[in-house]
């Protein structure tokens, strides 16, 4: 039985605005990156998750609080197109129940 | 002309390792890879990240697993063909293979195995409208001779550290080098930061922060890019050439045009022996998929194993293999 307490619901807008709204569990040590591509988003994750390559780029459209960016991740951030000031690596985003109704969109490919 | 008993296309762990099991079986093996060193993603994203999931090493650095592999597979003298991408593969009538890279080298065998993880690494191109139409008409991704940029207006672009070097380097050349970078700070060698720096204050270069390239014009060949400025809106930069340094990423590439199989990316393989649709071509590693497939080196390594079996019987069909212990047969490679 899915147990609904570590379940909250995110969406993700994709490179054709293309809303999807995604079952996400908190409780799997789960991202943002593995998230999408455990619903075949395309969404690459290149390096795994190792905030190493700059596949998972994605813009947090809503207001949740996420933390800053590492180091790591504002270095490779620097391989990305289209930075904006709500860009993150989507593998550096941890599902957490506090995320509930957050909602991303797919940064474009190069 | 290579003559050799197995191609692998991919110098990863995955293409490494499959040397040594084929090496056990006698089978000589040439790698070609598009990197110009060994060890693939182990190498070029991620050698100093410790792995947890190889057997008997609690934790190894990715580097490091790449030069044990290469420590494990010398006895057997596996060939490299490094930085040249394999392009185009014919079957002739003596059911072999030949593969040529895209500098023109070939390679003959009855085995192909592509070990190619997540296929080659390519400049990443920014998605800038047009772009395409000015690729080396005024857009290079790769400085391969410096002196093609002298007397000429160059725009860099990245933060990086090929950014920063080629930014001092061609500052003495070009007779404008600009840099343009998403934010003031640079992920590059304190170094290097420092001299771009000075050349900015000194005014030999013009460093562009918080700044993106956006667009590209011209009539044919570049003239200008547009420059999106965080603060201020947009710049117009009148230029010869443009080059992006945004780093490599690997695409499937050519592979995708030799008529195997594919499926997301991935060449479809037969758990059996992970042939793909094209008997002797083979698939191991991260660039193969199949029901339950997990992109593991440690799962790599056991594809790599099993396929050189295949491979083996389809070289001599009628010889019997016999599994052999290596603690059996001593060293690899010393008994003939």
């Amino acid at each position: 039985m899915i147990n609904t307490e570590n379940m909250i619901k995110v969406v993700v807008i994709d490179r054709d605005d293309k809303r999807h709204e995604l079952d996400a569990p908190t409780d799997m040590n789960m991202n943002m990156m593995e998230l999408c591509k455990s619903y075949e988003l395309p969404v690459e994750g290149t390096c795994g998750g190792m905030a190493m390559c700059a596949s998972c780029h994605m813009y947090v459209l809503s207001s949740h609080e996420i933390g800053e960016r590492s180091d790591d991740e504002e270095d490779m951030l620097d391989e990305a197109f289209f930075v904006e000031d709500n860009s993150r690596l989507g593998c550096q985003i941890k599902l957490e129940n506090s995320l509930d109704g957050l909602e991303i969109k797919l940064a474009p490919v190069g | 002309m290579i003559q050799t008993d197995i191609i692998i296309i991919g110098a990863g762990p995955v293409g490494l390792f499959t040397v040594f099991e084929a090496g056990l079986l006698k089978l000589k093996c040439h790698l070609i890879d598009s990197l110009p060193q060994p060890g693939g993603q182990c190498s070029e994203i991620y050698p100093k990240k410790p792995i947890y999931d190889i057997p008997a090493h609690p934790f190894i650095l990715a580097g490091d697993l790449t030069e044990q592999l290469m420590e494990q597979i010398k006895p057997f003298s596996p060939g490299f063909t490094l930085g040249e991408r394999a392009e185009f593969i014919e079957k002739d009538d003596e059911d072999q293979f030949t593969v040529t890279t895209n500098r023109g080298t070939k390679h003959r065998a009855p085995i192909i195995a592509i070990a190619a993880g997540l296929g080659c690494f390519e400049p990443r191109k920014p998605p800038v409208e047009g772009l395409l139409d000015f690729e080396d008409k005024g857009v290079e991704y790769i400085i391969k001779d410096p002196e093609f940029y002298r007397g000429k207006k160059v725009v860099i672009s990245g933060g990086g550290d090929s950014a920063l070097d080629w930014t001092v380097f061609l500052a003495d050349v070009a007779s404008e080098v600009t840099l343009v970078h998403r934010r003031s700070s640079f992920r590059g060698h304190p170094d290097s930061v420092q001299k771009v720096m000075d050349l900015a204050e000194a005014g030999k270069i013009t460093l562009l922060t918080n700044a993106e390239v956006v667009g590209v014009g011209g009539d044919n060949v570049l003239c200008s890019v547009e420059v999106k400025h965080k603060s201020d809106g947009l710049s117009h930069i009148e230029l010869d050439h443009w080059v992006p340094l945004f780093g490599l990423s690997p695409k499937l590439g050519p592979l995708g045009e030799w008529n195997l199989n594919i499926s997301k990316n991935a060449i479809e393989v037969d758990t059996f022996d992970y042939s793909t649709n094209i008997p002797g071509v083979y698939a191991v590693g991260d660039i193969n998929t199949y029901p339950g497939k997990l992109k593991l080196i440690l799962c790599g390594f056991h594809e790599a194993t099993l396929m050189v079996q295949s491979a083996y019987k389809r070289i001599y069909p009628t010889k019997n293999l016999v599994l052999k212990y290596t603690t059996v047969t001593g060293p690899p490679g010393i008994q003939s």
